[in-house]
């Protein structure tokens, strides 16, 4: 059977490679979230998606090929029933199998990039029953560095990562300074949403809008948008309690 | 000898270019189109590309040439280095190029070699 893993390529790794496995074992913090939580992450992502489907749909019309929102809508849906039918016993598990079904079951560019994302996050947290804030961090720079391994894309391309890196490094900021979990998420869903909307001005160079060239300016990465309502849903996720 | 797996967002383009290809210079060629989504929308299927690597795959090394988006990422989650790459070619003229020299018993880089080569033939 195929695994859905990325081979490295010529573009460089240094998120993942900078946060070694064995460093993700020293347990600096109070243990943070299990799997039950990244379970509501990914109920919360699937509401938010849903919500924001035909927003999301309408913004890929404008630079795109109009169907980011209802592949996220279609890809999350199989996520829940995927999960239903063989419910994982790690965090880890739980976000590989996430990764997996998007892969398999989105149709577009964001199912390997999502995909990808989830993966390399699960992959990250490994067999670990609880995750610490620091490892959430490090799953989200590893998440990042996969995506930008596999897309090529950089920060200012227009892309995905133009939210999610803001928002890994506001994540891995906030832990660092010792906030509370929540305020750390809270920054984080900031960040996203603030790199997503700066994505307006830009001129897109990585993915379906860059054939559209200077046209792509005046309208928000749809691939961005979803990112921020990715991280807007780790924080309701955290809000429940 | 060398397998070839045309992947588009679209099944009927895959298919097309497939037949054209192969009248061109690959009647014995191990060649697979993958296009489209499973319910037979536009867009990409890891499952359908992975099933066309396999059936293309007779140990001498499969060649994918993606049209673009979508495509290329799926691609890019099969590769493994030295036995599944991929062509980044025109996809018309790569798949035609790609599947004369497979047809004429090169290598797997000599296929990606012979693929790379439609970068430079002029229509005019």
């Amino acid at each position: 059977m195929i695994r859905w893993e990325i081979t490295p390529g010529s573009v460089p790794e240094p998120v993942l490679r900078s946060a070694p496995r064995s460093a993700l074992k020293i347990r600096s913090g109070s243990r943070f979230v299990n799997t039950e939580f990244f379970a509501a992450w990914i109920e919360e992502i699937t509401a938010a998606v849903r919500a924001g489907r035909d927003h999301l749909t309408e913004l890929d019309a404008a630079i795109g090929d109009a169907d980011h929102g209802t592949n996220l809508d279609r890809g999350f849906t199989a996520v829940g029933e995927a999960l239903a039918a063989a419910p994982p016993r790690t965090p880890g598990a739980l976000l590989v199998l996430v990764g997996t079904t998007l892969i398999r079951k989105v149709g577009g560019a964001s199912g390997p990039l999502y995909g990808t994302a989830f993966r390399e996050m699960g992959k990250a947290f490994g067999e670990a029953p609880e995750i610490s804030p620091a490892e959430l961090s490090a799953g989200v720079d590893a998440a990042l560095a996969g995506v930008r391994r596999l897309g090529s894309a950089a920060e200012g391309d227009k892309t995905m990562v133009d939210a999610l890196a803001p928002a890994a490094a506001a994540l891995s900021r906030a832990v660092r300074d010792g906030l509370k979990p929540e305020e750390a998420l809270e920054a984080a869903a900031t960040a996203a949403a603030e790199g997503a909307r700066a994505t307006v001005p830009l001129q897109a160079r990585k993915g379906r809008a860059s054939y559209l060239g200077p046209r792509s300016v005046g309208h928000e990465d749809p691939g961005a948008a979803s990112t921020a309502l990715v991280f807007g849903a780790l924080r309701a996720a955290a809000s429940r309690g | 000898m060398v397998g070839i797996v045309l992947i588009s967002h679209s099944g009927g383009l895959a298919a097309e270019v497939v037949a054209l290809a192969r009248q061109i210079g690959g009647a014995k060629v191990p060649l697979a189109a993958a296009g489209g989504t499973e319910d037979g929308g536009l867009g990409t299927s890891p499952d359908r590309v992975s099933a066309a690597v396999e059936e293309v795959d007779q140990g001498d090394g499969v060649v994918l040439i993606p049209d673009l988006g979508s495509s290329v990422l799926t691609a890019r989650l099969l590769e493994s280095p030295g036995r599944v790459v991929i062509a980044d070619v025109p996809f018309v003229e790569g798949a035609v190029s790609a599947v004369v020299a497979a047809g004429g018993g090169a290598s797997l880089d000599g296929v990606l070699a012979a693929a790379d080569e439609a970068w430079h033939v002029r229509k005019l």
